[in-house]
């Protein structure tokens, strides 16, 4: 059964990619958004690891009355619920990097890593 | 960004702000018996005050919010998720749920879960939108490497 | 192959798409908008795997991340495409992630196969503990509340935390500098 890992595999492939632009890349923003690709990448996989098919989201309404059949058909929650903080948590970690930044640019005029070594701050 | 953007802007802004706040606060509220909860509904809460933030400029949103209330919210929200922890400690384990659960599907349902959503309500909301507060404020300095 | 498996695959495939565009284009500005694009995938992927509370939050999230880019990026000159390309450097870190990618591709087949997680199998562990007996404890109708507030609210406070603590690093490296242009004047100039 090599369909069953293909998601997990294109999540894979995101990863690697995010993970390229924050090696490879010389720009300070382009490094940001390659920390960005990367958590959102994780992200995705938790969660895809937490799917069942065919399955609810672990939202209980009134109808549903039978706690066992609902058990049997919902998706994991603890995944959802750990990406639910990480996500808010990447956006303060983006926060501090922009601010970061927004120092060196100020410092430095420009953006690219190579220059602002060259300029030995 | 001093002041602000055109008419068309600040009139639309003013009608949808109250919305968008009513909306968070509603998420926040009614997060253990709908999607939602504390995350999502602070986030929703600062981007509201973003949008006016944007549209009026920092001199009319600093009066409204000033900084400082925004640090004492985010305090206030972090030493109120804190003080729900240790309550549960007196009662007999950390972060026990000591209130009674309630009935389920109802506003007020499921203990302690409603108060620690409304703290990390008011604490995300206030720290991410202080955040940006931050940046629009900070201005890059005068001096541009001469080179 | 069902449509919703195609579905996701086309939505992962445009998120893949969309990283390459941000990777590579020249212009920072564009490069921010196909990040807001992936982003937006992301939310509708939550979406369609059973995450309304994600969906929300991401969305939302989305749209501040941009915004704050944006708001950096305008403005400020960017000269990296100037710069000189290092073939070698390059090429060395896509030989090791091309390595990485078959490895982890060996490891993803060794997983549950999607669809069938390990809450649906002979020893269900403590999901399924909590989406039985969730209700009854909590009174929480919504199990991932329950899940981040009552079960595992330890953990929570941990990451409230962590966001404080960025919070604040952001205000303090952004603030010292206003504090020091206010009180000795024209610092910057010399």
């Amino acid at each position: 059964m090599t369909l069953g890992a293909l998601p997990y595999i294109l999540a894979l492939v995101l990863m690697l990619i995010g993970l390229y632009v924050v090696v490879a890349k010389k720009n300070i923003i382009k490094i940001i958004l390659g920390v960005c690709i990367l958590e959102y990448a994780v992200n995705l996989f938790l969660l895809l690891l937490g799917y069942r098919h065919g399955g609810a989201a672990p939202i209980r309404t009134a109808e549903q009355a039978d706690t066992s059949a609902f058990a049997a058909g919902a998706v994991d929650p603890i995944p959802q619920a750990l990406i639910l903080t990480s996500i808010v948590i990447g956006l303060g970690c983006l926060a501090l990097m922009v601010s970061l930044a927004v120092r060196l640019h100020e410092k430095f005029g420009t953006f690219d890593m190579t220059r602002i070594r060259e300029l030995k701050g | 960004m001093t002041q602000g953007m055109s008419l068309i802007v600040k009139t639309i802004t003013r009608l949808v702000t109250s919305f968008i706040t009513l909306f968070g606060i509603y998420i926040v509220l009614y997060g253990h018996v709908s999607p939602g909860g504390g995350f999502a509904g602070g986030v929703i809460l600062s981007a509201g005050m973003i949008l006016l933030l944007l549209a009026f400029g920092r001199e009319q949103t600093m009066k409204i919010i000033s900084h400082s209330a925004l640090v004492i919210w985010d305090s206030a929200g972090a030493l109120a998720f804190l003080t729900v922890a240790v309550v549960g400690y007196l009662a007999g384990d950390f972060f026990i749920n000591f209130l009674s659960t309630g009935e389920p599907y109802r506003l007020a349902s499921a203990g302690t879960i409603p108060l620690s959503n409304m703290a990390i309500g008011a604490k995300v909301g206030a720290g991410l939108f202080g955040v940006f507060l931050a940046l629009a404020i900070f201005r890059p300095g005068r001096h541009q490497e001469e080179e | 192959m069902d449509p919703f498996m195609l579905l996701l695959l086309a939505l992962l495939a445009f998120m893949i798409i969309g990283s390459l565009i941000a990777a590579e284009t020249e212009d920072l500005l564009s490069s921010v908008v196909c990040v807001g694009a992936i982003g937006a995938g992301l939310a509708i992927i939550d979406l369609f795997l059973g995450a309304p509370d994600l969906a929300i939050t991401q969305v939302v999230v989305e749209i501040l991340c941009v915004a704050i880019l944006i708001r950096v990026v305008l403005n400020r000159k960017d000269e990296t495409h100037r710069t000189h390309k290092d073939t070698f450097a390059v090429g060395s870190v896509l030989l090791f992630l091309g390595v990485l990618l078959v490895l982890g591709g060996w490891a993803m087949t060794t997983l549950h196969p999607f669809g069938e997680p390990l809450l649906a199998g002979d020893q269900p562990g403590v999901a399924q503990q909590y989406l039985t007996n969730g209700l009854q404890d909590t009174g929480a109708a919504n199990y991932v509340m329950a899940v981040l507030l009552d079960y595992r609210a330890y953990d929570t406070l941990g990451e409230a935390t962590v966001i404080f603590v960025s919070i604040i690093g952001a205000y303090v490296i952004l603030r010292q500098r206003g504090k020091l242009r206010h009180d000795t004047g024209n610092e910057s100039d010399s």
